[in-house]
């Protein structure tokens, strides 16, 4: 089995597995007050610290969710809630045009239910928003906006944007700035302090930890509103019992993508620009999307259109080869759609419609790279066949 | 072989795939997304274009352990079936969208894609008997689907497979439920999967608006009645015509013609309905001269004693008997005992009585 899904989900790393484990084994809530609950506090409380050390926030700053999700709609409904409870004129909700489906269906929603504005910010051809595109569209009225969320880097194409530009041009018109860094954490230096982002999304599967497990970073006076009402357990943010060994295995796997990055980053870059060089000699008018190989660029993602193609076709062929990897992001029904990002990108429908990504990590080899290799000439040669009749045009 | 099965998330796709499976074919299951706003639950017993068919269709391939796609083909189906549809009941013809669907989508767009991608057949729950290209039909009569196969040329049957045909459903879903697939008890399927309630005059007068006309009576010429769409009418209708007047004769009436152009909705006796010619396009027929055999024009009807002939793109064929209330667009498949020979779709007809369409006969 070939796994090129990384972006997806990633096998637990088993510092997290241990840290799960041993704390499966323990009864107790956090919230008690007897020497059971005592226990349960602490590792949450222990888990807090170390995970707000490896994102370079305070412990404070950190609220545990169920997952990247749910950190995106605390942050984006709770700031708009917050916001308009006491300034009504602040409608306007900007968020980039390639924000993952957590973040655009909670922005439609509120435009929706909740008069909100949404502008989605437009990206230029690699998937990046530019500030002065973030500082246009504040302008029109800044004191209209509610709050404003560009994504660190892209799901799909692991395009970085400049978060800590971005957000500084929020604050300058006193608006507050998320960032959803589900795929940033762990691939890239990241620090919540010096973003100058005033929340921050993320999640323990992407990098290693349990699914079901997430936080959302929340700099401290930051006036937010909760989803959840109950026990309030996380600064009244959000309630629910909290799940120790969940957060215990987040803070091992943060802890250890965190300190093992830079090699990991290293290695993964090489290994991930042999595959994209690689599979352009076995197919040369494939076309690479995104960010240049660089630090505008995840480490682990390869993201490519295969012209002619349709990418249901390929990742059918691929993984009849036992090749997994992913067309992006599907919807509930399992229907492929042509992604929103590489439309935003101004890619076409049709090539937007055959793209693949292949995305890296811990447990990513050259064996895994040969392949991939070894099968995609034949495999987009087949998935042309079958494009033609689509009526998609090769080459 | 390397085959697709087409799995709906009814019972019928299921067992059809496991037994694919079961003759050491490699299957893979693909679950047909028709619809482009599919509903997320199933309203009535439609049963294969919801969210929720397609996730029973996934947990029959998780049972199975074969592996699973949803292709979306919900641009085609409303090109090649939905507005298929609309047209043909705008233009008075009765279309039946399963065998359209059979024609252009399954055996057609899914099996093109599926031989394209290095598959050798597509497996379906149809209940048909196959070897070959030569099409029988199920050995359940209540169940038996090759009227709505009837029309598929033999380069398409020679790459389908229907494993049900040599069973009747209720051991169908016995062997379902032996085999653990949830859908075992799931209700069947029926009328037409795009129109969720089932009431197609309203779909159409939803989609087309309304288009109001008189209800003339074919016997005395007399205006009975007003319409607001005759696309919501079909040949040999009886119920919901809503007319002020009985006839003079106190028999119920029928609705023989359906003229789109002026937007009248023809009316007159049951007898009057009585067709014993019909000319079809010709779908298939790989035969010469006049051969006897037994016409069926409806998905339920009964097949009738018949001589079919093909003269130029047509098929000129002679009922033995009447049959009541056939329209133009339906399939007519014409069989020798259960053998399917061919069929088309009938372009015009001759009634025993005085019809107002004239069939014509070959030579004369």
């Amino acid at each position: 089995m070939t796994y090129l899904d990384h972006a997806a989900t990633t096998p637990m790393r088993p510092e997290a597995v241990a840290a799960y484990t041993a704390a499966l084994a323990e009864a107790g809530n956090a919230s008690s007050l007897h020497a059971s609950g005592r226990r349960a506090r602490r590792v949450v409380e222990e888990s807090r610290e170390a995970l707000a050390a490896a994102l370079r926030a305070r412990p404070s700053e950190v609220v545990f969710t169920a997952g990247g999700t749910e950190s995106d709609n605390l942050a984006i409904k709770g700031l708009y809630w917050a916001r308009r409870a006491v300034a009504p004129r602040r409608h306007r909700v900007l968020v980039s045009a390639v924000e993952h489906r957590a973040i655009l269906d909670a922005v439609f929603w509120l435009a929706e239910a909740q008069d909100a504005q949404v502008e989605l910010l437009p990206v230029d051809a690699t998937g990046m928003v530019h500030p002065d595109v973030l500082a246009a569209a504040i302008v029109r009225d800044p004191d209209s906006v509610a709050l404003v969320s560009v994504m660190w880097a892209n799901n799909e194409v692991g395009t970085v944007s400049p978060i800590a530009e971005l957000a500084a041009v929020a604050h300058g018109f006193g608006i507050a700035f998320h960032t959803d860094a589900v795929q940033a954490v762990g691939s890239i230096p990241l620090s919540f302090e010096d973003s100058g982002a005033d929340a921050l999304t993320v999640s323990a599967h992407k990098l290693g930890g349990p699914i079901g497990m997430g936080a959302l970073l929340v700099r401290r006076g930051l006036a937010l509103a909760p989803l959840t009402h109950g026990g309030g357990q996380e600064r009244d943010l959000r309630s629910g019992t909290l799940d120790t060994p969940g957060v215990a295995a987040f803070a091992a796997a943060a802890t250890t993508a965190v300190h093992e990055r830079p090699v990991e980053a290293e290695r993964l870059v090489a290994l991930r620009d042999d595959l994209v060089a690689r599979v352009l000699a076995e197919v040369p008018d494939a076309v690479v999307n995104g960010a240049p190989s660089g630090p505008g660029l995840l480490p682990g993602i390869a993201h490519l259109t295969f012209p002619g193609c349709e990418g249901d076709s390929l990742l059918l062929l691929l993984d009849a080869h036992g090749i997994e990897c992913s067309t992006g992001s599907a919807c509930s029904a399992g229907v492929a759609r042509p992604s929103h990002v590489l439309l935003a990108m101004g890619v076409d429908e049709a090539r937007a419609r055959g793209s693949l990504r292949f995305s890296l990590g811990r447990t990513s080899t050259r064996a895994d790279v040969d392949a991939l290799v070894k099968v995609i000439a034949p495999v987009v040669e087949r998935a042309r066949r079958a494009g033609a009749l689509a009526g998609l045009s090769g080459g | 072989m390397r085959v697709l099965a087409a799995m709906s998330g009814g019972v019928d796709s299921a067992v059809a795939a496991a037994r694919a499976v079961d003759a050491g074919h490699a299957v893979t299951g693909v679950h047909l997304a028709l619809s482009r706003s599919p509903e997320s639950h199933r309203a009535g017993a439609r049963g294969c274009c919801t969210v929720e068919d397609a996730h029973d269709a996934r947990r029959a391939a998780d049972v199975l352990g074969i592996p699973f796609y949803v292709w979306d083909l919900a641009e085609r189906f409303e090109h090649d079936v939905i507005e298929e549809f609309v047209a043909a009941y705008s233009a008075g013809r009765t279309p039946n969208p399963c065998v359209r669907c059979n024609e252009r989508i399954k055996f057609a767009a899914v099996l093109d894609r599926a031989l394209a991608l290095g598959f050798d057949a597509v497996v379906t729950g149809h209940h048909a008997q196959l070897s070959g290209a030569v099409l029988r039909r199920s050995v359940d009569p209540d169940k038996d689907q090759s009227y709505v196969l009837g029309t598929l040329r033999p380069e398409q049957l020679m790459h389908a497979i229907f494993p049900l045909g040599d069973t009747t459903k209720t051991e169908v879903r016995a062997e379902a439920a032996r085999r653990g697939l949830a859908v075992a008890d799931k209700p069947d399927s029926h009328d037409i999967c795009f129109i969720a309630d089932g009431d197609t005059g309203r779909w159409l007068r939803d989609r087309l608006g309304p288009r109001p006309g008189p209800v003339v009576d074919a016997v005395t010429g007399e205006r009975v009645g007003e319409h607001d769409g005759a696309f919501a009418f079909t040949i040999g209708q009886r119920r919901g015509l809503r007319l002020g007047r009985p006839a003079p004769d106190g028999r119920p009436r029928y609705v023989l013609d359906i003229s789109p152009v002026t937007a009248t909705v023809t009316v007159g006796p049951a007898q009057a309905l009585d067709v014993r010619d019909l000319v079809a396009d010709v779908a298939v027929w790989p035969h010469e001269g006049p051969v006897a055999c037994a016409a069926q024009v409806r998905a339920h009807g009964r097949a009738v004693p018949a001589t079919a002939e093909a003269v130029g793109d047509e098929l000129y064929i002679r009922l033995g008997e009447p049959v009541r209330g056939t329209a133009p667009g339906q399939a007519v498949v014409l069989y020798d005992g259960d053998r399917v020979l061919g069929g088309g779709h009938v372009r015009r007809f001759g009634r025993f009585g005085a019809g107002p369409r004239d069939a014509g006969r070959p030579g004369g």
